[in-house]
């Protein structure tokens, strides 16, 4: 029954490998980002849906004009996400309360401390810099899209309608302007303080102590603080982040640790399924070879027997032959001997 | 008056080469598309969608339906099962032709195929499953071509190329075994990087292990299926010895198969209770995920363990082919059925007709080669000037 | 080495893995060889 051992080897190694790998998966270390990378609050009760981040955004990143202007704000009755035009949207949340009044807010690429799409990447066209931005290099990206199976927010989009050179389009945190001390595009073009720029430890401290001041104003979160490991854009809302579409079900494990347990267990299988393999050839052969041995065996066995048999029966021929001779030379005497016994009677 | 041009025409426009004509000829127009239009003007991939049927078929179910070369190789060369030798040079060679067709596949769908080398020459990125899963198929693809090359040899006359590759079988079907294991499984590992969008019943930490685990089913059942197309087919070309050993092929890789399937139940079952994922049989993806537990994977193991025991060629057959089926119900499942389940109906993908075609384009090349393949070369039988002692 | 993400570590740690991978393979490969030679010898 071979071939059911081998299945129940098979899963049997892939499941205790699977249990070592899901164990090396927690590292005990502790990793706590870039010290000083720069962060972005925004503060969604303070957004009124202007899009001059948009205009901003647009222009400092050398987008193509948008196909509505961004003056037009009847786009917003539409819930929109990011393109490979856009690197950032506005969106409208009509709060079905008492006041009836519409919330906006602003999406793009959070900078995840442990990003999904850099850990996704087998290029790594993508970078997180100690500034805080996450970078994509197009020069290397392949255009497999992996990051975009990968962003537990949806951001990263494709050009899909490039034939030869697509990339990946996302927010860069203005990372030119921010590494010379600029102020990202969105941030700079905010007509309001609905986005503040600075430390990330400060504008962790900033969305506390406003949480502290205003409590009825604020849910008692920061979002981005904990989730996927914490991000570099924090947000406070006065609703729930679900109504806005903002996914409260993420998690707090960063990213690289989703896949690290399955990974771990690739330098296991290469170490000892050579080992395990060549046993279970050596168990095979061996037991081809007795098998063969107890044939070889079973025959010479057989052989011998048959031999025995008939050299017996050859002996017992000859004897009874020797026996009939004897017998016969004796009647021959015997018959002779009367002869001549009855003639001399006879003289 | 003999004419050349006759005899060609007439041995040439056969109904089998008339349509693969005619599909090979559209999939050469689709690629035109994709090459001068990008993806949008071909398929129906979008930002909430980037991976569509090209990934979900052409190299999901690609490669679980080619496991048959490591499976078969493992059975005869390392569990010793003689009886069946002959079952192994198709077995490689539906291998190695369908990772040659995966790789043809991604030459479509990645924006820039000419830097598939990038990760290992430029630069590696080596926290990514796809940086592994891409090592292990390279490395795997030549290995199987160089695991094909002994009937090529002996077509060719190449006896000293030959008999240096039958030196190396087993460290050619070691090393098929590690790397199978490794992308066969870390092709379901893909999907761990996203939890928020796969369907609970689908996601678990033990994807690794489904996919691995089904990729053994499905090799097994592919042999059995792809044996019977081939008998029915190419009954001519088969020696002896292949006609004898076939039907050792179809019980013994059955009576595995059923086996196999019977621990992969239990194991998707495992995978539910670990994560308390009861709840969710209860809904419209849990009815779906019963369907594939229930009628692709339970009801196959029962009809194989059925087959088997009464000795019932013709039902095996029949379960392969239902099997194979559900290993592509459960790549498409993953892959474009529970990922992306959060998504209104609006954002969901549906392929387009072109990919349709070009998928069917690209296994028509796969079934083109094959066939001359096994009408030339020594796969269905031995070549006189190579034969092995039977007992 | 100092790394301030996990990032930056596993990519580190699995660069190497990779490296010790094909070495263990090239070597377990060498390493057969040399013990079943041995086997070789005792048979004869």
């Amino acid at each position: 029954m071979s071939l059911s051992r081998r299945g129940f080897l098979a899963w049997m190694g892939a499941a205790g490998i699977t249990a070592l790998g899901s164990q090396a998966g927690a590292t005990p270390r502790h990793f706590k980002g870039y010290p000083q990378s720069l962060c972005v609050l925004h503060d969604i009760t303070l957004c009124i849906g202007c899009r001059s981040c948009e205009t901003g955004c647009n222009k400092v990143n050398e987008l193509p004009p948008p196909a509505v202007p961004f003056s037009d704000l009847s786009v917003l009755d539409k819930k929109r996400r990011t393109t490979a035009k856009t690197y950032t949207v506005v969106n409208k949340y009509l709060d079905s309360g008492q006041e009836k009044k519409p919330i906006f807010f602003k999406t793009q690429c959070n900078h995840c401390l442990e990003p999904a799409c850099a850990s996704a990447c087998f290029v790594r066209a993508f970078t997180k810099t100690k500034e805080g931005s996450v970078t994509y290099d197009a020069s290397v990206c392949v255009g497999c899209r992996y990051c975009m199976i990968a962003c537990p927010f949806e951001i990263p989009t494709y050009e899909y309608d490039e034939p030869l050179t697509p990339r990946i389009m996302k927010c860069t945190f203005c990372h030119p302007r921010v590494t010379k001390g600029l102020l990202p595009g969105c941030v700079e073009a905010c007509p309001t303080e609905a986005l503040s720029f600075g430390k990330r430890e400060d504008m962790l401290k900033l969305a506390r102590e406003r949480i502290n001041k205003y409590p009825g104003r604020y849910v008692d979160h920061i979002y981005g603080e904990h989730e996927m490991g914490g991000t570099n854009w924090l947000y406070l809302s006065g609703v729930p982040f679900r109504n806005l579409g903002m996914r409260e079900d993420l998690g707090t494990t960063p990213a690289p640790e989703l896949t690290s347990g399955a990974l771990a267990t690739v330098p296991m299988v290469a170490a000892l399924w050579p080992v395990l393999l060549t046993g279970i050839y050596a168990l095979s052969k061996r037991k081809e070879k007795l098998l063969s041995g107890d044939k070889q065996n079973a025959l010479a066995q057989a052989l011998a027997e048959a031999n025995a048999k008939s050299q017996a029966a050859l002996t017992a021929a000859m004897e009874k032959a020797k026996r009939e001779k004897e017998e016969a030379v004796q009647k021959a005497v015997k018959t002779a001997l009367e002869q001549s016994a009855k003639k001399t009677q006879e003289q | 008056m003999f004419k050349l041009s006759d005899v060609l025409n007439r041995s040439l426009l056969t109904p089998f080469n008339i349509i693969a004509g005619i599909i090979l000829f559209i999939g050469l127009i689709i690629t035109a598309l994709r090459f001068t239009g990008g993806l949008a003007a071909v398929t129906n991939l979008s930002d909430y969608n980037p991976w569509g049927l090209w990934i979900g078929f052409d190299l999901l179910c690609g490669v679980a339906l080619a496991a048959g070369g490591y499976v078969t190789s493992a059975a005869v060369y390392i569990f010793g099962m003689k009886k069946y030798h002959s079952a192994v040079r198709p077995a490689i060679l539906t291998g190695f032709l369908g990772y040659a067709l995966v790789v043809l596949a991604l030459n479509y769908d990645v924006g820039r195929p000419w830097r598939l080398p990038y990760p290992f020459v430029v630069q590696a990125g080596t926290t990514s499953v796809l940086f592994e899963v891409g090592a292990c198929v390279l490395l795997y693809l030549v290995v199987l071509f160089i695991e094909f090359t002994p009937a090529a040899s002996e077509w060719l006359g190449l006896k000293r190329a030959r008999n240096l590759v039958v030196r190396l079988t087993m460290l050619l079907t070691i090393l098929g075994v590690i790397l199978s294991t490794l992308h066969q499984s870390s092709l379901g590992a893909l999907f761990l990087i996203a939890p928020s969008k796969l369907h609970p019943l689908w996601y678990s930490q033990y994807i690794p292990v489904f996919f691995f685990i089904s990729s053994i089913i499905a090799g097994l059942s592919m042999v059995i299926f792809e044996g019977s197309l081939t008998h029915r087919y190419f009954a001519a070309k088969m020696d002896e010895t292949h006609l004898r050993e076939k039907e050792d092929v179809v019980f013994g890789f059955g009576k595995a198969a059923s086996f196999v399937l019977a621990a992969y139940f239990a194991v998707k079952v495992f995978g539910i209770a670990m994560d308390d994922n009861w709840r969710y049989l209860s809904t419209s993806y849990g009815a779906w995920f019963l369907v594939e537990l229930i009628g692709f994977v339970a009801l196959p193991c029962l009809l194989y363990a059925a087959g088997v025991r009464e000795k019932n060629i013709r039902l095996i057959k029949w379960t392969a082919a239902w099997a194979v089926l559900g290993i592509v119900v459960n790549r498409f499942n993953v892959c474009l059925v529970a990922f992306n389940w959060h998504l209104p109906s609006s954002e969901r993908y549906f392929p387009s007709w072109m990919e349709i075609g070009l998928s069917v384009f690209i296994v028509t090349v796969g079934v083109v080669a094959f066939k001359f393949i096994v009408t030339y070369m020594p796969i269905l039988y031995e070549h006189p000037g190579y034969k092995t002692p039977h007992p | 080495m100092d790394f301030s993400t996990l990032q930056d570590f596993y990519t580190y740690t699995k660069g190497i893995a990779y490296i010790l991978i094909v070495l263990t393979l090239i070597g377990m490969t060498g390493f057969w060889l040399y013990l079943t030679d041995q086997d070789n010898d005792e048979e004869k």
